[in-house]
């Protein structure tokens, strides 16, 4: 298996269903001379999944045999929603999270409103209730449904 | 722990010690810039960016600690976690700078004695006293009721997102990166906060009152932030009306002084290092 695939199949700690390719936090992965580079990016600058992404990621090489690994951390251009893959998108869906949005892009205009985006319950489809604009971990908002009353994660968009 | 070990340490004994993904979050913190280029520009002045890096990661440092000790005691459980995702943010920020201070001026880390294992940018943080540190008191102040916080963070947040903004184009790329990121948090920090303040302001005759007297306490907050970085006024002064404005509050009259509340939050955070400075985390 090449270092790149071994490297795709590590999953987010925190949102198991993604990979971290699919979730957009996976930079690049190149061989040279026997040694393979990682360059990851954090979601959000506190995310403490990284450390584990880090350590599952040269574990996960070592099983493939590779065993000179360095990762490294990439902050630029920082990670955004926009970067989760359509197969990521549909994953988190059927694991019952709802994938964002289209990132804001623009000014950064200050919104009193509640939130303007339209989230559907990804078990019934009904429009949900926000609940909190931060959830369980750094890139979720928190939505309930008022059909089917289930508590829901959404990611963010940023 | 050694297998021949005869002591029953429970479902401990089938941890791999050796094995760092065993322990969830737990431990063998890396440098939060570890692998990106420590290169400064040419004609980038070390002394002043290492200052700049400082400055804002104290800052974020001392807000993420006061945010931090409401875990537990928020008015309900979504405002809990909310306020604790606010705070990890900030300290997220806080790591990355203080790295980076180190990395561009190692003179501004405090010297530990030989073999000490406390990597810079915790030397940075818990082993400085509170002369050395230069963030706002705004921000290391103790926390007043929850009227009191969201106030405090909404003038926080709204003047560290201008100055962000304006960061986006400096010429150290890591600066400039940390603070592209930063932008999008402070972002749902800084609204998140301020429909709490519109939520309380037109809330109840109660928490209407205690907003009120958290804006005149937190008057001299407000000019502290804007003496700090002039510069931002006219747009954080427009955001600040757009909040009172939808509130239906009066701007407070300015004047008044803080409190400094550095030595007693710093007692209490660097207490745990301080005490085993030996310690690996």
């Amino acid at each position: 298996m090449s270092a790149y695939d071994a490297a795709a199949t590590v999953t987010d700690p925190e949102l198991p269903m993604l990979t971290i390719a699919d979730l957009g936090v996976l930079r690049s992965v190149a061989e040279v001379d026997g040694r393979v580079e990682v360059a990851i990016t954090p979601t959000y600058s506190g995310c403490p999944a990284l450390a584990t992404i880090r350590d599952d990621l040269v574990r996960r090489l070592a099983e493939e045999g590779y065993d000179d690994v360095r990762v490294r951390v990439e902050l630029d251009p920082p990670w955004s929603s926009d970067r989760i893959t359509d197969r990521g998108r549909a994953a988190l869906a059927e694991h019952g999270i709802s994938p964002p949005g289209p990132a804001p892009a623009g000014p950064v205009v200050l919104t009193l409103a509640p939130p303007r985006r339209v989230v559907r319950c990804p078990r019934c489809g009904a429009v949900a209730d926000r609940t909190s604009e931060f959830g369980p971990s750094a890139c979720t908002a928190l939505y309930r449904c008022p059909e089917c009353l289930e508590p829901f994660q959404h990611v963010k968009e940023i | 722990m050694s297998p021949t070990s005869n002591v029953d340490h429970g479902p401990y004994d089938g941890l791999d010690a050796t094995d760092p993904a065993h322990w969830a979050f737990g431990t063998g913190f890396a440098d939060p810039l570890d692998g990106i280029d420590p290169h400064v520009p040419d004609g980038v002045d070390r002394v002043a960016l290492a200052a700049l890096c400082l400055r804002l990661g104290d800052e974020a440092l001392l807000l993420s600690h006061r945010l931090s000790e409401w875990c537990s005691r928020a008015p309900d459980l979504e405002t809990d976690v909310a306020l604790a995702n606010v705070a990890l943010d900030l300290l997220g920020q806080a790591r990355l700078l203080l790295a980076r201070a180190a990395v561009v001026e190692p003179g501004v880390v405090p010297e530990l004695p030989a073999g000490s294992p406390v990597p810079a940018e915790d030397a940075l943080a818990f082993f400085r006293d509170p002369p050395a540190w230069t963030g706002s008191r705004t921000a290391a102040l103790a926390n007043g009721d929850f009227g009191h916080t969201v106030v405090r963070l909404f003038l926080a947040s709204t003047v560290r997102l201008v100055v962000l903004q304006r960061l986006t184009g400096h010429p150290d790329p890591v600066l400039a990166a940390v603070a592209a990121k930063g932008v999008k948090e402070l972002t749902y920090h800084r609204d998140w906060s301020g429909r709490w303040v519109v939520t309380l302001a037109r809330g109840t005759r109660e928490s209407r009152r205690r907003t009120t007297a958290a804006l005149g306490q937190l008057a001299p907050a407000w000019a502290e932030l804007l003496d700090r970085d002039p510069a931002v006024r006219d747009d954080v002064e427009a955001v600040l009306d757009q909040l009172l404005d939808a509130s239906d509050l009066e701007r407070p009259d300015e004047g008044g002084e803080l409190p400094d509340d550095l030595p007693d939050l710093l007692a209490e955070m660097q207490s745990v290092a301080r005490a085993h400075p030996q310690g690996r985390w």
